[in-house]
């Protein structure tokens, strides 16, 4: 008994540690005064702002838009190649195996310098399509990672047998393969979208010409005090991201419901 | 098999994206001249000299390593715990919560971070609490511990993630096996569960500590831009003087401190495909 | 199945049709690269309003941090903002562009003063935005006695009540002044001197700060700063216990002014942009917006009185005779960056 308490008093403190911030964040949100720290009563101004305020929607927008193309380009380019990964052998799949470490174990600093070096030997502008293409960089092997196991996972015989029986190997691929290994490509692109989202360090150094994401424009922020408009605006994304979540807990139960 | 040829985008990228990109680094750090100006470049050592020579920059590394282990520790003991109770939980349960742990990722890192600004300041929620019991407030911010906890706070969940998805996948007959041998909690824990769980450990602690060593966000918001790490002297190489030499010759010391640390736990860790399925 | 692929299909088509909405703009373009927090913001819609044209608006923090953006390109920019000695470099690197005085009819409007000067002495690249002096700012309430020198910052009495500027020419200078140095020493025993001050200043030191230094000190984290004039204002202005102080080692006088990049792809835009920012009206919205001090003497009178008659912005000659404005320190510039790493190494 008094261990099951330690337990849960412990689960509580953890928690309370994780989400202490982000409550702060939504309260303040509220907050009638610009300062952090004070409250001074309760206000909605901050979110009739946030829709007038277009340095902070343009941001927006920009993450969105990367976050989406880069999560979808990297899903597709990495599930082919975890497909052609997994049916390599030998010495050429260990080294594509490694370089496709490359990015998940390199600090993001190291692949933000790096990038920045490439941008400016090859002389592209700094921009959305540099930011985009850093994104999809760093997010693919994430998704090769995620379908690899699947595909170990899947019994190897089951596209050959589907060939034996006539299909052509894209109709194998279509009707064998993909549907087997859909959860981890579905994982992959979630881990793609939450990292491009989440991704600060990367973007700062592979933008230009006033292209800027969320981050970006936050850490410029923090510099003179967080406007509360961004606090507004992640309380609505934390709701929005919430509802997303539960929808798609509540559609996986009634699925396993059918299934069970 | 003709998926092989799948992977010809993926070479082509990965050469494009990672490989030359990395290589223009090594070539920036083993060259000196104008960093913009291609022609005046000259092969030397003096980026790399520059920064073994002098204990200043040393010391910077140092201690980047130390915060970074240090946030590494906590994070695992804070964690393996947690990860552990959860693990235990009735499945339903257990997806909930472990679901509250990524709920915070999906918030802005920054302003996650920038939120402990409100709770830690002089006059902030924590200190006010404090005066209200009347005592005298504590410095919160701009030292050391005000980094730690940014780092265990953003980091805490890449430890109990791979750490929990290991620990949900042990055989429970192995561990009721080893109680109808007569083990007791503590020894089954000790001998059986903990060494099957290592996988997910050894993920964890790079996943902890790669991010920790190379942050330089963290430092500059709950650290004041004090004492630099590793990656602030990086981003102020390429962002504030200029010196992509001396700022690509630390990326790669970085770089390959990293490479040697993961190759020495890697020995650990003999699942090494199986580690990214394991993240979530 | 089904039902992904056509979700696929839906955000593919979506993407699309958001980033051709995106393309279809074609208004001109102007790229405005500023300090952060150095504009009224209104002020470039009613530019966008008054000339068709789109102003794309980024801010830097440092001059330093303008440089390498500028250098290294990959971003074009038709309007930028650096101080005297950041432009001293550029022009002597060749990377500015002549500005044609007939298309800037404002340029009379510009005080006697702030023409002619060393870093530009013909005006031919260069119009005068702000200009200002660096000094200490206290908090009265936190501080018992009226502070007058740079080494107050050094008084152990405030240990971890002292933000620095995170700038590697003010803080330096800083220092240096407070040996007696001139603040653009070329002398590299001094530029030493001035390193081991800083690091022995470092445990007193709360933190190292750009503009967040203002928030800083308006809420009382901290009681002492060393601030950009205009900064003052801004900060009196919230918090009236906070006082400003010119040194009396003496300090830097400096001037950031308008001049538009030889890659510069909209010049007649950046032309029309200088003059506007030129124009009285808007100089003294921004002046009055920013608390920074305006060039523009027909602009100062249409601010309020109290602001004409306050010391902090417009301080008498008497209180400027004994300052410095920075130069462009040339082939030793590394010797600054290697000293300013290395203090911000220093743990």
């Amino acid at each position: 008994m008094v261990n099951k308490i330690l337990k849960r008093f412990y689960t509580f403190l953890i928690f309370l540690f994780l989400y202490a911030p982000i409550i702060v964040l939504i309260v303040f949100s509220f907050n009638n005064s610009k300062s952090r720290g004070v409250w001074n009563g309760f206000t909605l101004k901050w979110y009739i702002e946030l829709f007038k305020d277009s340095q902070v929607l343009k941001a927006l927008y920009n993450t969105i838009l990367i976050a989406i193309s880069s999560s979808l380009i990297s899903t597709i380019l990495g599930t082919i190649a975890a497909i052609g990964i997994f049916y390599m052998n030998g010495f050429s799949k260990k080294v594509i195996l490694n370089l496709n470490y490359m990015p998940v174990l390199n600090p993001d600093i190291v692949t933000a310098v790096s990038l920045m070096t490439l941008y400016r030997f090859l002389k592209i502008d700094f921009g959305l399509l540099t930011m985009l293409l850093s994104h999809i960089t760093f997010c693919i092997p994430y998704v090769v990672l995620s379908v690899l196991p699947k595909l170990k996972q899947m019994n190897k015989h089951l596209p050959e047998a589907a060939m034996d029986l006539g299909a052509t190997p894209m109709y194998a691929l279509r009707k064998v393969i993909i549907p087997e290994i859909m959860p981890g490509i579905i994982t992959g692109g979630l881990m793609a979208f939450t990292l491009s989202i989440d991704d600060f360090v990367i973007s700062f150094f592979n933008t230009g010409h006033g292209v800027s994401n969320l981050s970006i424009t936050i850490y410029s922020m923090a510099r003179r005090g967080i406007n509360p408009v961004i606090n507004a605006l992640s309380t609505l994304m934390f709701i929005g991201m919430l509802i997303l979540l539960l929808i798609i807990n509540k559609r996986a139960d009634i699925n396993n419901e059918e299934r069970g | 098999m003709k998926f092989k040829r799948f992977t010809i985008p993926y070479i082509l990228w990965l050469s494009l994206f990672i490989v030359i990109p990395l290589l223009l680094i090594v070539f920036y750090a083993l060259s000196s001249g104008d960093s913009q100006n291609f022609s005046t470049f000259e092969f030397s050592f003096a980026s790399l000299e520059r920064f073994f020579s002098s204990p200043v920059y040393i010391k910077v590394l140092i201690r980047s390593v130390r915060l970074a282990v240090v946030s590494t520790v906590i994070c695992l003991i804070l964690g393996y715990p947690i990860a552990y109770i959860i693990s235990k939980e009735n499945p339903k349960k257990r997806n909930v919560l472990i679901l509250m742990f990524v709920i915070p990722m999906w918030m802005n890192f920054l302003l996650r971070t920038y939120a402990w600004l409100t709770l830690l300041g002089k006059s902030g929620i924590i200190n006010s609490i404090i005066m209200k019991l009347g005592f005298q407030p504590l410095e919160l911010l701009y030292n050391d511990t005000a980094i730690l906890l940014g780092m265990v706070y953003n980091f805490l969940p890449f430890m109990v993630l791979p750490i929990f998805s290991v620990l949900t996948k042990i055989d429970f007959k192995l561990i009721e096996a080893a109680e109808d041998l007569g083990a007791n909690k503590i020894t089954t824990f000790r001998r059986v569960v903990f060494p099957l769980s290592l996988p997910g450990v050894m993920t964890g602690i790079s996943m902890v500590f790669i991010p920790a060593v190379s942050t330089f966000v963290i430092s500059d918001l709950l650290g004041g831009s004090k004492a630099s790490l590793i990656g602030n002297l990086i981003e102020q190489q390429f962002r504030y003087t200029g010196d992509w030499h001396f700022g690509s010759a630390m990326s790669i010391i970085l770089m390959v401190f990293i490479l040697i640390t993961m190759a020495l736990t890697s020995k650990f860790d003999k699942e090494k495909e199986g580690e990214g399925g394991g993240l979530w | 199945m089904k039902k992904v692929k056509s979700i696929a299909l839906l955000l593919v088509i979506l993407l699309i049709s958001i980033s051709l909405a995106a393309c279809g703009e074609d208004k001109p373009k102007l790229n405005v690269y500023n300090w952060g927090d150095y504009i009224d913001m209104d002020v470039l819609d009613q530019f966008e309003d008054e000339f068709g044209i789109e102003v794309v608006y980024d801010t830097f923090a440092t001059n330093e941090d303008l440089y390498v953006k500028l250098k290294q390109g990959g971003s074009s920019y038709d309007v930028i903002f650096p101080s005297e000695y950041m432009i001293e470099r550029m022009v002597r690197e060749d990377l500015l562009e002549k500005i044609d005085k007939a298309n800037i009819p404002n340029f009379d409007k510009i005080g006697e003063q702030f023409l002619g000067l060393e870093y530009d002495p013909n005006n031919e690249y260069s119009v005068p935005y702000m200009w200002g002096t660096v000094g200490i700012i206290y908090n009265k309430t936190m501080v018992n006695e009226p502070l007058d020198s740079w080494a107050d910052l050094w008084n152990e009495q405030y240990a971890g009540q002292i933000v620095m500027l995170k700038s590697q020419r003010d803080t330096l200078a800083v220092a240096l002044k407070k040996l007696g140095y001139s603040l653009n020493s070329r002398n590299e025993k001094e530029l030493e001197e001035a390193k081991a001050e800083l690091i022995k200043q470092k445990p007193l030191v709360l933190a190292y700060m750009g503009d967040e230094i203002k928030d800083a000190l308006i809420s009382g984290e901290a009681a002492i700063g060393v601030v950009w004039s205009g900064d003052a204002v801004a900060m009196i202005r919230e918090n009236p216990d906070l006082a400003y102080v010119i040194p009396k080692e003496g300090t830097n006088l400096w001037f950031d002014a308008m001049v538009i990049p030889k890659n510069a792809q909209n010049k007649e835009a950046a032309e029309k942009f200088i003059n506007f920012m030129t124009r009285p009206d808007i100089a003294a919205k921004n002046a009055d917006y920013i608390g920074y001090s305006s060039p523009v003497p027909e602009a100062v009178k249409l601010l309020p009185e109290e602001v004409q008659n306050d010391p902090v912005s417009y301080p008498t000659a008497e209180e400027i005779e004994n300052t410095e404005v920075f130069k462009d320190p040339a082939d030793i510039i590394q010797v600054y960056d290697r000293i300013w790493t290395e203090i911000t190494s220093e743990e």
